[in-house]
């Protein structure tokens, strides 16, 4: 089960209101490699995990990765909360808008809604964990891209954090992997 | 928020990324006793900060104890909160 603790997990700042870079930051709120994608693929592999220490980390990136989607969806907010319809009438906000007023919502910077067809959970744990390796890194990709594109040091510098625990989760994936080997070798010779 | 409760809910998630940290290194590395002493540590401190917090301020999860009213709903809940005073 989960218990919600009423705080972000980073200071988020926004500097100045920018419908246009919510518009792209909202790449990692339901994009294919962002937050949700991560979430509920590590929290739904947990099941077929063989080693403990596999099954508590995907349990607790998983976790992490929903306190990474609150950020996403807080800077989303504060880039338009303020924003009058002048500013963003024109900007790639504008189709957001029409649909979901200024809510974040789980769909990606062009628009396609969030899908479960962006994840797999194949029962196999080899096969999980480097997909869960690879999500890290397309997810690391993913924030230098945003990086490159954001001209508003708040956000900038919460994109930067998100980066940086992408390559620590990158790293503790390939420990886990490294273990559940082990364990499957094990298994196999005695 | 006034200084004062900004300084405290920073300092909370200061120490709480902080055992982030060491939960995530401990699950791969549960014999380091180096980083089990961090993590007990760091625990001790989070603990005395969220009761101050929340005996100030408010619950930051239900499981705590609130006079009346219920302290839980009180604002600004985390996407409200201005993070530059
Ligand atoms: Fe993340
Ligand atoms: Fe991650």
């Amino acid at each position: 089960m989960w218990i919600y603790e009423k705080r972000l997990q980073y200071p988020v700042r926004v500097d100045t209101t920018n419908p246009t870079l919510a518009a792209m930051i909202i790449e990692q709120f339901g994009g294919a490699d962002g937050e949700l994608s991560a979430g509920i693929r590590y929290l739904t592999q947990r099941w077929t995990m063989p080693t403990n220490q596999a099954k508590a980390l995907l349990t607790d990136i998983g976790t992490e990765e929903l306190a990474h989607w609150e950020i996403i969806g807080t800077l989303v907010w504060k880039l338009v909360k303020d924003a009058t319809i002048d500013q963003i009438k024109g900007t790639p906000f504008e189709a957001h808008f029409v649909n979901h007023g200024k809510s974040p919502f789980p769909h990606n910077a062009a628009g396609d809604a969030w899908s479960a067809k962006f994840i797999n959970s194949k029962g196999d744990p080899i096969a999980d964990l480097h997909e869960d390796m690879a999500a890290e890194q397309k997810a690391r990709a993913t924030y230098e891209w945003l990086i490159k594109i954001s001209d508003d040091p708040g956000v900038t510098d919460t994109l930067r954090f998100l980066r940086e625990r992408e390559i620590v989760h990158f790293q503790r994936f390939g420990e886990a992997l490294m273990i559940v080997q082990e364990e499957l070798n094990r298994k196999k010779y005695y | 928020m006034d200084r004062e409760q900004m300084a405290l809910l920073k300092e909370i998630m200061e120490v709480g990324f902080l055992l982030v940290e060491t939960n995530l290194y401990l699950d791969t590395h549960p014999e380091d006793e180096k980083a089990l002493r961090l993590h007990n540590t760091y625990s001790q401190r989070y603990d005395e900060l969220t009761s101050l917090y929340e005996a100030r301020y408010g619950l930051l999860t239900f499981t705590g104890k609130s006079g009346c009213p219920w302290s839980y709903i009180n604002g600004p809940w985390p996407w409200e909160v201005n993070f530059d005073i």
